[in-house]
């Protein structure tokens, strides 16, 4: 059955749907849509650099993603420009150095559109492995640190002074967001990993009553658009990566237009009552 | 009540010579204290002060740059943090924040619930909660996990002066039934200091101690928050003719139920300053047949006397 390219790449986005499902809810709650771009983008001096020194693709990716992580931490700690901007600085700068480095490998011709957006219908048969065993080991790991997430994404002091340690999980939730966004390039690009990881949160938001609720919603919603998006690409000849985005969006926009199902929408008479 | 704390009971934490520097500034330096279980120690002073930054350093959120912190081992801190506030794109209700940081069974976040009198908001979203609703259910998340210690930073910002005596009224309720040390951060110290055991008065160091009698007479004191505050006094009435039941409904006191509060429900309620008569020792509390304070419980007849003039 996977020898069919088409089922390959279904089953393959299908996966990174639901590892990027609660990985995303985490960008949404902790405001890191932009941090997000930032690794992503940095994706490209880590295709750079693989090629430059002939080492594994993947890893240089994951490493170069990671480093960028930390050395925002470290700039943040020294306080003298504020966030958004030291993401907009490391996220272009990144890009830019890839591209840059790229030109110079006159030696070797790379598939630039492919890495920017993604080639979904071009994953092999041990790319749908990677997927789904990476996305297996990130979907364990998310579980497992699952109380300590949460609690230091409310309040990381609170979560400090109650025994967890919200530095550690933090540093961990970085990692898994490097070998996320290392995984999935291939796939949508690394253009449009942020939006796979943050539409599908978005849209569950409306439809959830609890965090977890909530995780698992977006993971559903993701599968939902890769599946649309990769039959759309399929009908209108459309490139694949960006169609399943366009998919995520339409989800998105539909579900605005239902009535939003949140649990404090029936008890909100009641917590007017306690203001009286 | 273990007003008294013995000297031989282990401290559950306690701070030799702390001070906390930041970019080269000394937030807070020199601070001694030490927390016994069953004693409330009460934090006071103005802002910028140090206060917070105290509390967080004897539970290990932020490390001393100079003098020891020692904590008992394995101590349970529940902590009320002065600021949190619950990004609107989490759905997160009042049950789900019980066990944020561990687990729980359904009866003991149902006896917090009760306890802080918001069972009937369990299954509503943090983010739809009044300031002071949002408080109590800190409060109730802070105690559910059975602490050894309770870190409360301005536990009664945002509630309106009722539920400011009912909720140290709680506290105080809390320290007696489950023995806990209490760690307290206040700048109103009219109400607070009635039951506290130790009030230590902050600015940037420890500029006063004592119990709430010896604080607020002493001169730093005075002259930190000016000579009024020892003086003025509050008064509270307040006629409470209707209850919340747990399912959100609404009893009356003329045993009516009604699914919201009435219009009319709840009022009067007086602010009435009575001048330099009292200190501030004399209220926040609830008034008992016995309980030695020589100011009475609600004062109907002046208040009958002000309506009429």
């Amino acid at each position: 059955m996977l020898d069919d390219f088409f089922i390959r790449a279904l089953v393959a986005g299908v996966g990174l749907a639901i590892t990027a499902g609660p990985l995303g809810c985490f960008v949404v709650w902790r405001r890191m849509a932009y941090f997000g771009d930032t690794m992503a983008h940095s994706a490209l001096l880590g295709v750079a650099l693989s090629l430059l020194m002939e080492f594994n693709l993947l890893l240089s990716v994951f490493i170069v993603a990671a480093s960028v992580s930390l050395l925002l931490m470290l700039l943040q700690r020294r306080g003298t420009l504020s966030t958004d901007a030291l993401l907009g600085i490391l996220s272009h700068a990144t890009l830019a150095i890839g591209l840059v480095i790229v030109s110079f490998m006159t030696w070797v011709r790379i598939d630039l559109v492919g890495f920017l957006f993604g080639d979904i219908l071009a994953v092999t048969r041990a790319d749908v492995d990677l997927v789904w065993g990476g996305g297996i080991l990130v979907t364990f790991a998310i579980v497992w640190m699952w109380r300590p997430l949460i609690a230091s994404t409310v309040n990381p002091e609170l979560a400090e002074a109650e025994g967890l340690q919200p530095e550690r999980t933090r540093l961990a939730f970085m990692l898994l967001m490097a070998l996320v966004i290392a995984i999935a390039m291939k796939i949508v690009g690394i253009l449009l990993i942020t939006s796979l990881l943050i539409i599908p949160a978005a849209t569950a938001r409306r439809f959830s009553t609890s965090p977890e609720i909530m995780a698992v919603l977006a993971s559903v919603v993701g599968a939902l658009a890769v599946v649309g998006g990769l039959f759309g690409s399929l009908k209108f000849d459309t490139p694949s990566g960006p169609s399943i985005v366009v998919a995520a969006l339409a989800l998105f926009i539909l579900s605005l237009l239902t009535k939003p199902r949140m649990s404090g929408a029936e008890h909100s008479a009641a917590s007017q009552g306690g203001r009286a | 009540m273990l007003q008294t704390p013995t000297k031989t009971v282990q401290p559950l934490v306690s701070l030799a010579g702390v001070g906390v520097r930041r970019q080269g500034r000394w937030l807070v330096r020199g601070v001694e204290f030490s927390i016994a279980p069953g004693e409330i120690v009460t934090l006071i002073g103005p802002n910028g002060s140090g206060k917070s930054t105290t509390a967080k350093t004897a539970i290990g959120v932020l490390k001393a740059d100079e003098g020891r912190v020692e904590r008992k081992a394995g101590l349970k801190v529940g902590y009320v943090p002065q600021k949190l506030s619950v990004d609107w794109t989490m759905p997160l209700t009042v049950d789900r924040l019980m066990t944020l940081t561990s687990s729980l069974k359904g009866a003991e976040i149902d006896a917090a619930l009760e306890a802080t009198g918001i069972r009937h908001l369990a299954r509503a979203e943090v983010q739809h909660l009044s300031g002071g609703e949002f408080q109590r259910a800190l409060l109730a998340r802070a105690i559910a996990r059975k602490p050894d210690l309770l870190v409360l930073d301005e536990p009664v910002q945002g509630v309106d002066f009722s539920g400011e005596i009912a909720l140290y009224d709680l506290i105080k309720t809390i320290r007696n039934t489950t023995g806990c040390g209490i760690l307290l951060i206040s700048h109103d110290l009219h109400v607070v200091m009635a039951e506290t055991d130790t009030v230590i008065c902050l600015n940037g160091h420890v500029c006063c101690r004592g119990t709430p009698e010896i604080v607020s007479q002493s001169p730093e004191y005075l002259k930190l928050f000016g000579a009024r505050a020892g003086q003025t006094l509050a008064f509270y009435n307040h006629n409470h003719d209707h209850t919340h039941l747990p399912d959100g409904r609404v009893l009356h006191a003329d045993g009516s139920i009604t699914d919201d509060c009435r219009p009319e429900d709840g009022r009067p309620v007086d602010i009435l300053p009575t001048g330099g008569r009292a200190g501030p020792m004399r209220i926040g509390h609830v008034h008992g047949p016995n309980c030695g304070c020589d100011h009475g419980p609600a004062p109907t007849d002046r208040d009958e006397e002000r309506r009429n003039a």
